[in-house]
């Protein structure tokens, strides 16, 4: 088995090292190295454990693939900063254009920096949210350790190593210029293979289950990891102008590409940041609130009713487009509908709460929770109201749009996030509690303020600009230039960016509260059930 | 047949009732009163294989049970 890995290491590096000289772009040769230097260092490593006896670990007999999880929660903490500083950056980008250095061109202008913030958060930030949690309650509404044994870490590697190839693209101009899916041709053939490892690794855990049933957080997370591979593949299909190159060609075009873009851009929201998270919600809420889920029949609705409709919902992106108007109307009517759903659900995640509200005045985690889903409830409002064709014509283009994907993101993406990040921390690294509970009021209460100060200035400005930019005189002449609206806008852009420090304050007060969570502790060992006898945990 | 027609046939034919049918069908699913049992038990899945500590021998008293220390005597989630 050694010699077959040391046979295709060895085709890789040579492969990486071909690819690195011949490249026709800088970005593609800075990842054929990268991918050169990772494959040969893989070889040296394979090629030193050769032929040496192998010894089953017993330490990880009977307990849960806790590793993993581990490694989860710290790329989650670390990309979310990440993404954090620098989508505050740019929003000052927005406000003083001078921050578009001289000096940093191409490299650091908004154009470029803006899909690494988008990914950042949403694909690295919330990707890694999601593996983990995923990874956790799977083991643990299942009652077994994870199914494939490394193949775990494969899937968080591999999706690390996705990650910085997107991001080091983005900085060198390497970009197929779809919205959400902008890494080329040879990033999203690596997150394929990556992804169905995933599906693999979930799926397989969830067939070995010691349970009767598949816990409803677990359809979830299983309807996330498939749509997504499915979307993936469809709006990625493309033809490399060069395999030496990272430029490729769609094989859509016009209106189709641009309804193929939206299929897979709106249905990114619907189950990468809402379907994944509901799994989260399902699982943590009630384990946080120490009690069963309000009612398991609305979830199964939840479920169906969500799944059913979302994938419907992508054309009310394209009003007043070249796209047919019974499909934009059809995305509407779908947007609309999808309203009940989503405060189903969010009823359900509000009413476990149901006799144990008195939690809220001593639990920051719980009220992170609770606030994540009043954040989801609104937005999944907003969103289907300005999905009307006339809401659209006043919000769409406008930073309306901007402020409404920041509050379902910072608030509900983000806030869950963070209160899963507080309750797993402590358990996976075998302590009580985090280091400090006032820690994490503060960093509520910045993240809310944060998120206040973003939306209601991203609402002023965005209905501005749209009544700006429609305002006509007696003549029937537009009144405002569109330089006019930027300048209008400039106060609401400084308080947006205000908000985003906000943010990122309260997420270093939790990267430090982490940090000393985490320092001095040893890992946690978690036994599977009927299994304790053999299990030697570390506390 | 264009691409266009096949997919629009699919669109407004015997696979739209067929998804309604199931969507339907899974919502009657989720209130039938003979699933009850199914339902409590998949609810009450979070608070089991979660609690095995150290020194923990199979009772509550030793494991400290999480489910068991809390009161679901008002448990209407099923």
């Amino acid at each position: 088995m050694d010699y077959v890995k040391l046979i295709l290491l060895g085709l890789v590096t040579l492969i990486a090292a071909m690819a690195a000289s011949w490249g026709h772009d800088l970005a593609y040769q800075l990842h054929a190295f990268l991918i050169m230097v990772i494959a040969f260092a893989m070889f040296i490593w394979v090629l030193r454990n050769t032929d040496e006896p192998r010894q089953a670990d017993p330490t990880q007999d009977g307990i849960y693939a806790d590793g993993v999880i581990r490694a989860g929660v710290i790329a989650t903490a670390f990309w979310g900063t990440a993404g954090f500083l620098v989508g505050t950056f740019i929003a000052f980008q927005l406000a003083f254009p001078a921050l578009n250095f001289d000096w940093g061109q191409p490299f650091t202008n908004f154009g470029r920096l803006r899909p690494l913030h988008t990914s950042a958060v949403i694909f690295a930030f919330g990707g890694n949210a999601l593996i983990a949690t995923s990874f956790y309650v799977v083991q643990r509404t299942s009652g077994v350790r994870l199914w494939g044994g490394k193949a775990g870490w494969f899937v968080f590697w591999g999706y690390q190593l996705f990650i910085v190839l997107a991001a080091t693209g983005y900085l060198l101009g390497s970009t197929q210029s779809k919205e959400y899916a902008e890494p080329e041709w040879y990033v999203d053939l690596w997150l394929t293979v990556v992804w169905l490892t995933y599906l693999a690794v979930f799926l397989g855990t969830i067939v070995k289950r010691r349970e009767k049933h598949i816990y409803v957080a677990n359809w979830f997370y299983l309807a996330f990891i498939i749509t997504v591979a499915m979307l993936h593949v469809v709006n990625n299909l493309s033809i490399p102008v060069s395999i030496w190159g990272s430029k490729s060609v769609q094989v859509f075009s016009g209106v189709q590409d641009a309804m193929t873009q939206w299929w897979y851009g709106h249905n990114a929201v619907g189950f990468f940041l809402t379907a994944g998270f509901l799994g989260m919600m399902y699982y943590f809420v009630p384990k946080q609130a120490g009690r069963p889920v309000y009612s398991y029949k609305l979830s199964i609705i939840h479920f169906w009713a969500l799944i059913f409709l979302y994938i419907w919902a992508g054309p009310h992106h394209l009003h007043y487009t070249a796209l047919p108007d019974w499909a934009s109307t059809l995305g509407m009517v779908f947007s609309i509908i999808l309203w009940m759903p989503s405060w189903g659900g969010m009823i359900n995640g509000l009413m476990t709460l149901q006799g144990a509200w008195d939690k809220l005045r001593t639990d920051p985690i719980l009220r992170m929770f609770v606030l994540s889903l009043g954040f989801y409830g609104m937005s999944t409002f907003e969103g289907p109201m300005m999905s009307i064709r006339a809401v659209n014509s006043l919000s769409h283009y406008t930073d309306w749009t901007i402020g409404h994907v920041h509050s379902g993101a910072l608030g509900w993406n983000g806030m869950i996030t963070f209160a899963c990040l507080y309750f797993l921390t402590p358990k996976l690294w075998g302590r009580k509690q985090m280091y400090s509970m006032s820690a994490i009021s503060w960093h509520f209460w910045l993240a809310t303020l944060g998120i206040v100060l973003y939306a209601a200035s991203m609402w002023v400005t965005g209905i501005m600009e749209g009544l700006m930019w429609r305002e006509v005189d007696d003549q029937g002449f537009l009144v405002n230039s569109f330089a006019d609206t930027v300048s209008a806008k400039f106060p609401m852009y400084v308080v947006r960016g205000l908000g985003g420090i906000m943010f990122l304050s309260g997420a270093l007060i939790m990267v430090w509260n982490m940090w000393m969570t985490i320092r001095g502790a040893q890992p946690a060992t978690a036994a599977l059930p009927g299994a304790s006898a053999t299990a030697t945990p570390a506390e | 047949m264009e691409t266009y027609s096949l997919l629009r046939e699919i669109a407004d034919s015997w696979v739209l009732l067929a998804m309604f049918g199931f969507f339907l069908g899974a919502g009657i699913w989720a209130y039938l009163p003979s699933q009850s049992g199914a339902r409590q038990d998949a609810s009450m899945i979070p608070f089991r294989n979660d609690q095995v500590k150290a020194g923990c021998k199979g009772t509550c008293a030793t494991c400290a049970c999480e489910a068991a220390s809390y009161n679901f005597e008002d448990q209407h989630n099923v």
